[in-house]
């Protein structure tokens, strides 16, 4: 689904010693089927924006727009259902949401909110485990006896069976160990691509946003502050550190490469590999021609 | 939800009022919740108005914040007043509407008792919109102090109170964390039947509770890493101590005392 920000704005506490103004007039759009990775420091209103794909929040000024609901500051925003039932959100430790007594309660929660047949669920509860990797014995145990890793994993199969078009991502991997993170990261680079979804993930982690994205968005101080492709966004090193934002290793390596060595690399998604063979390659002074 | 109720909240705006020290606060509050009591006349209560909207503007809190915040006592005040306007039957009547008489003694009384009401509120508030909350809690500590003499665990007490006073906002947080992560999942506190909404608590306090029994470990656990064992032999960092403002203070509720006594009827 297409999703619009037009001149969106949020107060937060309007009119009160802790008004504080989280979104400034934030407009820009997201095409149907894209990964979007939204980036900016602690306090940049990324929480803010995200809450209201799904009309947790309803701006205080402006329209946002996901598919053909729409948003407005005045008015009451009715079908509010159905838009959530299309947006799915992953929240920061999602695994604090988790409350039934069998993993596989817990997962059909949403489904069963929004209507879904039984049957239906059931098939999509086993679909969703699959996707994120638990077993299926752990579906008839209690959440709360899981590790931190699989309480994770079942809050996300929860969102998932949900089967929504745009899948919403709140820094998914903050406090899993890096394997978990590669994991979790790549499997919703699956699904991504599999399903079709949109998606928009919030990170602090420049590698993930330059791995996965095929558009940054970078916020600072509720505004935004730029966006473009990773290959743009991250090519900008002034403009990044202005935001306090850090560029992935692998670029920061090969502009390092070019200022000592003189060598003329340049990234266009290669893997380290990749990188490493056409680096050697240069080195060996074999750069115009073989 | 929270933007709603201002009790308990704490606003941090540099004031004479925020200076004052804690004990001197719930002391003057105190008994000025024992002599409103005692007005009687137009004037007293004019005397007992005056020192309470001073002190809310010493403090330098936006009177309509405070007005915002008291608004669902309002409700409370108004009832009050109207029940005694419709109980009273009293004194002569002053005016009828719908064959219904209302009495003066029954409008003087109402009033008096809603303003009564009011100025309590506003007080009290004023103590929590000054001062801190770990203020408060070692304020009470002091103020209790004699009571250990008789094996009373004061610090035990304020201990825990400061500790409940310090995870409201954080259980908040978390409510509202939570309740925006179900409702992402399709549950809706606000349509539906009573026992649906009843219901779709559940959801709600079941992650609540494991979060809130997990901190207090946490917590525990923390405090005896840093070898925290009571109030035994505990020094504070930041001491009370009674400055000039409070002596000000206390002369100005003597003098409001005599005032009141000299305007009552």
């Amino acid at each position: 689904m297409d999703i619009t920000f037009d001149h969106v704005s949020y107060v937060y506490q309007p009119n009160s010693p802790f008004e504080h103004r989280a979104l400034n007039d934030l407009s820009f759009s997201v095409k149907s089927g894209s990964f979007v990775a939204v980036i900016g420091h602690t306090g940049s209103g990324k929480s803010t924006l995200i809450q209201h794909l799904n009309g947790l929040l309803q701006p205080t000024e402006g329209k946002v727009q996901i598919g053909d609901y729409v948003l407005e500051a005045e008015g009451k925003n009715k079908r509010l259902r159905d838009l959530r039932e299309s947006v799915g959100v992953v929240f920061q430790y999602p695994e604090h949401q988790l409350f039934e007594e069998t993993v596989a309660k817990d997962i059909a929660f949403g489904p069963q909110n929004f209507g879904v047949e039984n049957k239906e669920i059931e098939k999509r509860t086993r679909e969703a485990v699959k996707a994120t990797g638990l077993p299926e014995d752990l579906l008839n145990r209690s959440p709360f006896d899981l590790s931190g890793g699989q309480m994770r994993r079942v809050a996300i199969s929860g969102v998932l069976a949900m089967n929504p078009k745009v899948l919403v991502l709140d820094e998914p991997t903050a406090g899993l160990d890096p394997s978990g993170q590669k994991e979790i990261m790549s499997m919703f680079s699956r699904l991504h691509r599999e399903k079709g979804l949109t998606t928009i993930l919030v990170t602090h982690s420049m590698e993930d946003a330059l791995a996965y994205a095929d558009h940054i968005i970078i916020m600072n101080h509720g505004e935004l502050y730029s966006e473009g492709t990773p290959l743009e966004i991250f090519q900008q090193q002034k403009a990044l550190e202005d935001v306090q934002l850090d560029i992935p290793e692998v670029i920061a390596f090969i502009s390092e490469v070019r200022k000592r060595l003189n060598i003329d690399l340049e990234y266009k998604g290669q893997t380290i590999a990749e990188l490493a063979k056409e680096l050697a390659h240069k080195v060996r002074g074999g750069g115009d021609h073989e | 939800m929270s933007s709603s109720l201002i009790i308990g909240q704490y606003i941090p705006t540099d004031s004479v009022v925020h200076r004052l020290d804690p004990r001197s606060k719930i002391a003057i509050i105190f008994f000025y919740v024992v002599i409103v009591f005692f007005a009687n006349s137009v004037m007293s209560y004019g005397v007992l108005a005056l020192f309470a909207v001073g002190s809310a503007i010493l403090s330098k809190v936006p009177l309509s914040y405070i007005m915002k915040g008291l608004k669902p006592v309002w409700f409370l005040i108004i009832f009050t007043f109207f029940l005694h306007i419709f109980v009273t039957r009293d004194g002569a009547v002053a005016f009828s509407i719908f064959g219904w008489d209302v009495y003066w003694e029954g409008l003087i009384q109402g009033g008096a008792i809603s303003l009564r009401f009011f100025l309590l509120i506003l007080v009290t508030s004023l103590l929590t919109l000054t001062t801190t909350p770990i203020e408060i809690t070692d304020a009470i500590e002091e103020l209790l102090g004699p009571l250990k003499k008789v094996k009373f665990p004061v610090h035990e007490l304020a201990l825990m109170m400061s500790i409940s006073l310090r995870f409201i906002p954080t259980l908040m947080q978390e409510t509202e964390k939570i309740s925006k992560a179900q409702a992402s999942r399709g549950v809706d506190l606000r349509t539906g039947s009573f026992k649906d909404r009843m219901k779709a608590v559940v959801p709600l306090l079941v992650p609540l509770f494991v979060s809130a029994f997990k901190r207090a470990e946490e917590l525990a656990m923390a405090m005896e890493a840093r070898g925290y064992q009571g109030g035994e032999g505990r020094t504070k960092l930041r001491e009370l101590s009674i400055g000039k403002s409070d002596v000000m203070l206390y002369i100005v509720f003597v003098l409001l005392i005599i005032a009141l006594f000299l305007t009552r009827s």
